[in-house]
C-alpha cells in the first residue's frame, strides 16, 4: 500500500515538472508533429505505397513507434540527472519502497506518453490519416504503443541509473533507438534492404510493433525475403513477448541498479 | 547511550585498489555533535555514507539508534536525516514542493506534509522563497532547504556532510547559526567537515580522520593540548626587540622565534599566564613598552599538521592535482 503511495508521489513529482517547465510537454510534443508533417509531404510524396490512402497510413504507426522508443532516452537522462545531482541518494536514504523511484518514474514518462500521442493522432488525423480498424483496434494500437513505451522506459532507466556521466546517457540513448526505428519497416518497406538486414529488420521489435499497429489500424503488411517467419505473421504477439521480455529483464537490473547506486 | 557506533569498517573500491575505510570505528553519544575532521578524499563522506545505508561496507558493523545499518536499513532510514554536500533536491521544483514531497515521502498525511513545510520554510528563514524553483535560490538558501528536508519527521541521528563546503562566508556563517540551533535543541549529530574551525565551532567531540582511519579523537581542548602547550606572542618596536627576546627566552626557558617583519617574538611556555604576568613585568622594569602580547593556543591546524605530518589544505591541493592529471590521460 504505502509502496503504491511512494510510486504515486514520484510520479507527481513528474507531472508538476511539466507544469512547472511547460516548455517540455511543449517542445516533446511539437518534435513529433514535425515528424509527422516532414515524413507526410517530403517522402509521401514519392513512396509509392500501392495501398489505398497513400503514405500517412503506412507512416502513422510507423512514426508511432518511433516516438515511444524516443521514451527510452526520456528516462534515462532524467535518472542520470537525479543521480548527478544527488537526489538518488536523498531518496535512496528515506524510508521508502525500493523500486517507487524508477517505478514512478517510468510510470510519469508513460503518461508523458498519452499526452504526445493524441497531439500527433489529431495531427495525423488533420494529414489525411484514417485508420480503418475499427474503433477497438485503434484503442488496442495505442494500448500497445503505450506498453511498448513503457518497456523501453526500463531499458531508459538502467541506462540512466548505470551512467557514469549524463552525456554518455544521451549518446547511448540514441545508440540505441536510432539504428532500431531506422533499421525496421517503420518509415519504408524492407523489401529493398539487402537480405541479411531485411530478417535484421523483420525480427525487430520496433518492426513487429509497426506491423502490429499497422494491423490494428486496417493495413496490409508487405514482407519481403521474411515472408511467412513467426514475426511477420504474428507481429502482435511477438510485440508482446518482446515487452514481457524486456521488462522481465530490465525490470530487476534497475532496480538492482537503483538500491547499488553510488552517486 | 551510543547513538551512532561504527565498528571495524572497512570500505575499498576499484576492486580493492583505493582504500577508502580501513578499519574505521567511531561512535557518537546521544543528544552530541561529533565532527569528523578531515582533508579531501580521507573517508568522511563514505563513513556517512554507510552509515546512512547507501552503502555497504566490505566488513565491519555499526548501528543508528541501537538499528543494524547492514540488516535493518529500512528501519535505519525511517529515523535518520541525511543531508549531503550538494543539496539533494528537485532544481526545478518550489522550496515548498520540494517540503510537500519530501513529506509524503516520509508518510504524512497530505495536511500534515503542507502544515510541516511551511513550519520548516519558516524556521529556516525561506518563507519568502518557497513559491519560488530551487535554481533562483542562492546556495545557503538550497543547503537550508536540504537540511530542512531531511529534518520533516525530527530525525533521531542526522547526518550531515560537509554542510557548508561551496558556501561563501557569509552563506556558511548562516549556516552555522542553524546547525548551533538545531544543537541546542538536543539532536545527535554527525557533522563532517575539512573546515577545522567548523569542527571548533559546531562540535562536542572531534574525530580526526586521514586514509580511512581516525587518528585522534577528543574535544577541541584535548586535541590542542596533545599538540603541545601555549605559546606566548609579544611584538615590540624594533629598537627593543633584542632585548625582549632576551628577556622571553630567560622566562620560558625555550629558544624563542623572531618574525623580523612583524617585530614578533615567540616562545612555546608550560605556565601560561603565569609566565605571561612575568614577561610584561620583566618588559615593564627594562623600561620596553609592548605593542601587542598574548598567549595562543594551537588551533586546529596545527593540530592536523601535528597529527597527519601534513597541512588539510596542502593534502587538498594535491589530490585536485593528481584527479586532474586523471582526467587528463582520460
Amino acid at each position: 500500500m504505502s509502496a503504491f503511495q511512494d510510486t504515486m508521489v514520484i510520479t507527481q513529482r513528474q507531472l508538476r515538472l511539466l507544469t512547472r517547465v511547460p516548455e517540455v510537454l511543449l517542445f516533446s510534443t511539437i518534435q513529433p508533429i514535425m515528424f509527422v508533417l516532414l515524413f507526410r509531404y517530403v517522402f509521401g510524396g514519392s513512396i509509392d505505397t500501392g495501398q489505398p490512402g497513400g503514405y500517412v497510413q503506412l507512416l502513422m504507426p510507423g512514426i508511432f513507434v518511433q516516438t515511444v522508443a524516443f521514451t527510452l532516452a526520456g528516462t534515462a537522462s532524467g535518472l542520470a540527472e537525479d543521480m548527478k545531482k544527488g537526489l538518488i541518494d536523498r531518496f535512496r536514504s528515506l524510508p521508502i519502497s525500493q523500486s517507487a523511484l524508477v517505478v514512478g518514474r517510468t510510470l510519469g514518462d508513460s503518461l508523458l506518453n498519452i499526452v504526445v500521442l493524441f497531439a500527433m493522432g489529431i495531427t495525423g488525423w488533420l494529414v489525411g490519416w484514417r485508420p480503418s480498424g475499427g474503433a477497438f483496434n485503434v484503442f488496442l494500437g495505442f494500448a500497445f504503443l503505450l506498453g511498448f513505451g513503457y518497456a523501453l522506459s526500463w531499458i531508459g532507466a538502467f541506462v540512466g541509473l548505470s551512467a557514469k556521466d549524463f552525456r554518455v546517457v544521451q549518446n547511448v540513448s540514441f545508440l540505441v533507438t536510432f539504428p532500431l526505428t531506422f533499421l525496421s519497416n517503420a518509415f519504408a518497406p524492407t523489401t529493398g534492404m539487402p537480405r541479411p538486414l531485411q530478417y535484421f529488420a523483420e525480427w525487430n521489435p520496433v518492426s513487429t510493433m509497426v506491423a502490429a499497429c499497422r494491423e490494428l489500424f486496417g493495413l496490409e503488411n508487405q514482407f519481403g525475403a521474411t515472408a511467412g517467419s513467426f514475426p511477420s505473421e504474428n507481429p502482435l504477439i511477438t510485440s508482446l513477448i518482446y515487452m514481457v521480455l524486456i521488462m522481465a529483464v530490465f525490470v530487476p537490473l534497475s532496480v538492482r541498479k537503483y538500491r547499488r547506486a553510488a552517486g | 547511550m551510543k547513538s551512532v557506533i561504527a565498528d571495524d569498517l572497512v570500505k575499498t573500491y576499484d576492486k580493492g585498489n583505493v582504500k577508502a575505510l580501513d578499519h574505521l570505528s567511531l561512535d557518537v553519544e546521544e543528544g552530541t555533535v561529533l565532527s569528523v575532521l578531515g582533508p579531501n578524499g580521507a573517508g568522511k563522506t563514505t563513513t556517512v555514507r554507510i552509515l546512512s545505508t547507501l552503502l555497504r561496507p566490505d566488513s565491519g558493523r555499526a548501528t543508528v539508534a541501537g538499528i543494524d545499518v547492514i540488516k535493518d536499513p529500512d528501519k535505519v532510514r525511517e529515523v535518520i536525516g541525511l543531508s549531503g554536500q550538494y543539496a539533494a533536491v528537485d532544481e526545478i521544483l518550489t522550496g515548498y514542493d520540494n517540503l510537500v514531497m519530501f513529506g509524503r515521502l516520509y508518510h504524512l498525511g497530505k495536511k500534515q506534509a503542507v502544515v510541516r513545510a511551511y513550519e520548516l520554510l519558516e524556521r529556516f528563514s525561506l518563507t519568502e522563497a518557497a513559491k519560488r524553483p530551487i535554481k533562483t535560490y542562492s546556495g545557503g538558501m538550497r543547503r537550508r532547504l536540504d537540511l530542512a528536508a531531511s529534518l520533516i519527521v525530527k530525525p533521531k541521528v542526522l547526518f550531515l556532510d560537509e554542510p557548508t563546503t561551496g558556501l561563501d562566508p557569509r552563506g556558511r556563517q548562516e549556516m552555522w547559526g542553524v546547525i548551533q540551533e538545531l544543537v541546542k535543541g538536543g539532536v545527535t549529530l554527525l557533522l563532517t567537515t575539512q573546515y577545522l574551525e567548523e569542527a571548533d565551532q559546531l562540535a562536542d567531540e572531534i574525530a580526526v580522520i586521514d586514509n580511512g582511519k581516525v587518528i585522534a579523537r577528543g574535544t577541541s581542548d584535548v586535541l590542542k593540548k596533545q599538540v603541545g602547550g601555549e605559546r606566548l606572542e609579544v611584538v615590540v618596536e624594533s629598537q627593543h626587540v633584542a632585548k625582549t627576546l632576551e628577556i622571553v627566552e630567560k622566562i620560558s626557558g625555550h629558544s624563542a622565534s623572531l618574525d623580523e617583519g612583524l617585530r614578533l617574538i615567540a616562545s612555546p611556555v608550560s605556565t601560561g599566564s603565569a609566565a605571561l604576568f612575568e614577561v610584561l613585568k620583566a618588559l615593564d622594569v627594562a623600561g620596553i613598552h609592548a605593542l601587542d602580547v598574548g598567549l595562543k593556543r594551537p588551533s586546529l591546524d596545527d593540530v592536523f599538521l601535528a597529527l597527519t605530518g601534513h597541512v588539510a589544505e596542502e593534502k587538498k591541493a594535491e589530490e585536485e592535482k593528481t584527479s586532474k592529471r586523471v582526467k587528463e590521460k582520460k
